[in-house]
């Protein structure tokens, strides 16, 4: 019997290991980049690394401000989720209240595809499509703008928009529809009245959702925004924080290097505060 | 009495649900032909460029060929060696959460470590997977610091999907496994494991989405080298995966062609990895019906 319960002590041991590396792999990855990325802004300076308009860490007197790539991301996010959140709003209140179950069926299927396309998919379309039409349209002389990117974010977004909106309109209580339509409202009244302020908590996680995919996007992104560390402007070459991290890293050494991972530090704090406001919102949608 | 109420509504109110209703379809209609813009355009822009020698070579420079295979090789591995490591993690994971988790500080602590898991951008943990898998760990740039990554990022989807799939398997059972004189781990094993074969499903095949998909965490950890070798020689050695060589050869060299050869093959295999997720699910949600 002492050996059963020491056996059942011990499986209940492995268990419990097999559960908490979740927690470590989280650590795992706090401490890391806190850890590499302290020195880079210890040496720079907080004040001239987080404000500094400038990078150029190859010249003779090296600059590390990230200012242009923290204001590209937020540029870039903000721009995609204007665009985004609408079109994606507005197509999940019609496929939760409005379709019917082969349209609802039809498009959600598009939408699951449209989620399971790989980014570096995204980018090639958005490098053959939307660059040169911008070039021409706007004629510019290089198409790789922050336009192109936030085109190419904007629908990447959509999919978890939609879904998210959708699961929270299709929650909302068919009583309180009914008692809207009963007092005289017409249906489109009361889907956009009655069921989308019932439904709020979960479309803000949603347009939280969408801004902590578009501020973490890498390669689409790396591939048609030109690349250039810039001050964001609509039609010109820019680079993310994403991208900053991403297109150095192969060659840089040293206190470059370094600062390579400070940014990507500045990205993980900011994906960190998109993630405590998401889990706020749906704990509210939860209640 | 509708028609009448209609016939009496201010001009305002009929212009916002007039617009309103517009806005829907004109919403959906876009992303519903911006999807099918997309598969039609890619697939159109790359079957083309698909030989079977594109598929069966590795590229030559002497010979002035672009082949692939080498790029599915790797992947593949990555695939295979990702999910034999994530199943039994996320399992056991999840199961110490349903069966055996009873401080409501822990539960809470994986829960927030598996939303935290699922929200960090591939990016990171690119940086992270080269910083700890490839230089502290020593395993160089390599398919399995690559794979190792991947775990870490499908860690919660797997969770997940087991933990909503223990959650069908009746209480009754486990209390009669119980009742029988059954040990805990007898329980788990006879009663709770095979209650949990629909979500180590559904989870591999969102798993092995993720993966065909992934690039940004692939690119400094696994690295883009073509060379061709059986899958314990690749494991330590460096090689793209069909993501990563799509990345390399249409913005390093410019060859289009081969990148929407290859963006096709994935948006197939995409086609096919969400058929199989839709069928799963219908199969399994029939069976719990019955």
């Amino acid at each position: 019997m002492k050996k059963k319960r020491l056996f059942e002590n011990i499986v209940h041991g492995i268990f419990l290991i097999l559960g908490l590396i979740t927690v470590g792999f989280v650590l795992l990855i706090t401490i890391y980049l806190i850890v590499s990325g302290i020195p880079a802004i210890n040496e720079i300076g907080i004040i001239d690394f987080l404000f500094g308009a400038e990078w150029a860490p190859t010249k003779s007197e090296p600059q590390y401000g990230i200012l242009p790539f923290i204001l590209t991301s937020v540029y870039g996010t903000a721009g995609a989720i204007l665009i985004g959140v609408p079109i994606g709003f507005m197509t999940a209140v019609y496929l939760s209240k409005v379709a019917n179950k082969k349209v609802r069926a039809m498009v959600e299927t598009a939408v699951n595809l449209l989620a399971g396309i790989p980014s570096v998919v995204y980018g090639l379309v958005g490098m053959l499509i939307l660059v040169p039409n911008i070039k021409k349209i706007f004629d510019i002389p290089d198409g790789a703008s922050l336009l192109a990117a936030i085109i190419v974010l904007a629908i990447m977004i959509l999919p978890s928009i939609i879904k998210v909106s959708i699961t929270s309109l299709d929650a909302v209580p068919k009583e309180y529809e009914d008692a809207s339509l009963a007092l005289g409202a017409t249906e489109t009244e009361t889907f956009f009245k009655v069921s989308v302020p019932a439904a709020k908590s979960g479309i803000a996680a949603a347009v939280v959702l969408g801004v902590g995919r578009a501020i973490g996007e890498a390669m689409a992104v790396m591939m048609v925004s030109g690349n250039v560390a810039n001050m964001p402007s609509l039609f010109e070459s820019v680079r993310f924080l994403t991208t900053a991290v991403s297109s150095e890293m192969a060659y840089s050494s040293g206190l470059q290097q370094q600062a390579l991972f400070s940014i990507a530090l500045v990205l993980f704090l900011f994906i960190m505060l998109i993630n405590v406001t998401l889990n706020f919102f749906l704990k509210k949608e939860r209640k | 009495m509708n028609t009448n109420l209609k016939g009496k509504m201010k001009i305002g109110r009929k212009v916002y649900i007039g617009l309103m209703k517009f806005g829907m379809l004109l919403c959906t209609a876009l992303v519903a032909t911006l999807t099918l813009f997309l598969i039609v355009y890619i697939l159109i822009k790359g079957i083309p460029n698909i030989s079977w020698e594109f598929l069966s070579t590795k590229p030559s420079y002497l010979s002035d060929r672009i082949g692939i295979l080498p790029d599915i090789l790797n992947t593949l591995y990555i695939v295979i060696t990702t999910l034999i490591i994530v199943i039994p993690l996320g399992v056991g994971a999840a199961i110490y959460l349903t069966e055996y988790a009873n401080n409501k500080k822990i539960v809470a602590a994986i829960e927030f470590a598996a939303e935290t898991l699922s929200g960090i951008p591939s990016i990171i943990y690119g940086l992270v997977g080269m910083l700890f898998f490839c230089q502290f760990m020593g395993l160089k740039t390599s398919l399995i610091a690559g794979s190792l990554t991947l775990v870490i990022m499908n860690l919660p989807n797997v969770m997940r999907t087991t933990q909503e799939s223990l959650k069908t398997v009746p209480q009754s059972y486990r209390e009669g496994a119980l009742g029988l004189g059954a040990g805990k781990w007898r329980m788990i094993r006879t009663v709770v494991l095979p209650g949990c074969v629909d979500g180590v499903i559904t989870g591999c095949i969102l798993s092995i989405g993720r993966i065909l998909g992934e690039s940004a965490a692939l690119l400094f950890t696994a690295g883009f080298a073509h060379a061709m070798g059986n899958m314990f020689e690749a494991l330590t050695s460096p090689g793209a995966s069909l993501t990563v060589a799509l990345y390399v050869y249409a913005k390093e060299q410019g060859e289009f062609e081969v990148a929407f050869a290859i963006a096709a093959i994935l948006m197939i295999l995409t086609l096919i990895i969400n058929l199989s997720a839709t069928m799963v699910q219908k199969h399994f949600e029939k069976r719990r019906k019955v």
